[in-house]
């Protein structure tokens, strides 16, 4: 008995969220202009996969089979 | 391509009571410091609204600076009780500051200011003491008006919440098994609800918060690292004036800015504090250079200049630990990518607040109750199971 989860699906996305993140927050740091710019794209990123799954998920919220309405 | 990986629960749970401890410690800090922070990301904006100031003649941008030794003599001449503290150059316009300070070590409200216009040399203003909205916010993020005592309690805070983060980003991974990234179940029972934007908003915003989280915990332990900083490098610096009495002549704050631009071009001088026992050296003037570049902007290189002699006595960087904290500081404020960079801070500020909020909710409804008892449950099971092989 114990929890075994695909790493890559359930932490995949997350990993992929925190390194544009990380180079958003990293490029302002080099320079102005060209990499302020950089960063403000890189750090919309998790702010726009907040809308749109928020949004999605009050659209779809009726058909979703087979979900498990339990956490664990 | 999937690979699976295996957690026993026992693992979990202990991630799981990480997670809320860490997070119940540091909840209403956090919650005070996500809303009095909002503010502070705008201070700039804000300060040129609330704040009007006299402006400086505008001239231009190489334009020589006037005397600065005239403005502390005009200074000391406002205020004849007291005696110069510092001077400073503003980042944004040609203004100089000179503040007037009655010892070494003021307390709240006892600097006196008189600012200049640094090409004119005019006398621009004596701010007055009245209410200041950001330093208010400010003082109430950083130490809740505790001084020293509540740096240091922020700073646990800040520990404790970066501990949230990890343990939160462990249990992620069990808790989501069962579901695709990202979802959020609008019609579910709000439980329902708030677990999944908790989750969401969590696993989304986890590396701005870590950033923010950590440099927090930096800037609250600031003080003591300048402290230690003085204790490693005054000693061996003030050594060989030891039983020499306090100078008594000292030598054109003008003479000595000239000093250090030539030994360090590649810096801008942005302060210079007069002799002091507590915050440089009482036989020097302590200067404060940056670098010229964005990068280098944010690295400080101090320049110690004896005010008798004028020996430049000391110019090097400063150890790694301050290095740390100054690269800290604009990512702690997200200062340092203009206006569309503080909105995007302000938005991860928010999606912070409700993060803190959900998971405050969650804990209240006694979601603990069927999420312990199932890992004790499946710890239970697990235990039963091991017992079984050893027999």
């Amino acid at each position: 008995m114990s929890y075994s989860f695909p790493f890559r699906k359930v932490y995949g996305p997350a990993v992929v969220i925190a390194v544009i993140t990380l180079c958003g927050l990293l490029s302002a740091l080099f320079g102005d202009g060209i990499w302020d710019a950089l960063s403000w794209v890189a750090l919309i990123v998790p702010l726009a996969v907040i809308v749109r799954y928020y949004y999605s998920g009050r659209r779809g919220s009726v058909r979703r089979p087979g979900m498990s309405g339990k956490a664990l | 391509m999937t690979t699976s990986n295996s957690i026993r629960p026992q693992t979990v749970r202990a991630w799981y009571r990480i997670h809320k401890w860490s997070s119940l410690i540091c909840t209403a800090f956090l919650l005070m410091a996500c809303v009095t922070g909002l503010p502070l990301v705008f201070s700039d904006e804000l300060q040129a609204v609330l704040e009007s100031h006299v402006a400086p003649v505008q001239a231009d941008p190489g334009a020589a600076t006037a005397n600065v030794g005239a403005m502390v003599a005009q200074a000391q001449a406002r205020f004849p009780s007291l005696r110069p503290f510092n001077v400073y150059w503003d980042d944004d316009e040609p203004r100089i500051f000179v503040n007037m300070s009655p010892s070494d070590k003021p307390k709240d409200g006892e600097i006196k200011q008189a600012v200049f216009d640094a090409h004119t040399g005019r006398l621009l203003e004596i701010p007055t003491d009245r209410f200041n909205l950001i330093g208010f916010f400010l003082r109430l993020h950083s130490e809740m008006f505790l001084g020293l005592t509540g740096e240091l309690v922020m700073g646990v805070m800040a520990l404790s919440f970066v501990l949230s983060l990890v343990s939160g980003a462990l249990v992620y991974g069990p808790f989501m098994r069962r579901l695709s990234f990202g979802t959020y179940r609008a019609d579910g029972k709000p439980r329902t609800r708030w677990f999944d934007l908790h989750n969401l908003l969590g696993i989304v915003t986890l590396t701005w918060a870590f950033v923010v989280g950590a440099t927090g915990v930096m800037n609250a332990i600031s003080t003591p690292l300048f402290g230690l900083w003085r204790a490693q490098t005054m000693p061996a610096i003030l050594a060989p004036y030891h039983g020499k009495p306090a100078p008594t002549h000292l030598q054109s704050v003008d003479t000595t800015v000239q000093e250090v631009a030539s030994a360090m071009p590649a810096m801008r001088i942005t302060s210079v504090l007069f002799p002091n026992k507590i915050f440089g050296s009482p036989q020097h003037y302590l200067v404060w250079t940056e670098g010229k570049t964005p990068l280098t902007s944010r690295l400080m290189t101090p320049a110690l200049v004896d005010v008798q002699t004028g020996a430049l006595t000391i110019s090097k960087g400063l150890p790694w630990y301050l290095r740390a904290l100054e690269v800290s500081r604009p990512l702690h404020f997200g200062d340092y990518g203009g206006v569309p960079l503080k909105i995007i801070w302000a938005l991860f500020d928010v999606a912070l607040i409700v993060v803190l909020l959900s998971g405050v909710y969650l804990w209240m409804i006694r979601r603990k109750a069927p999420v312990e008892k199932e890992l004790n449950r499946l710890v239970k099971l697990e235990e039963e199971k091991v017992g079984v092989l050893a027999r």
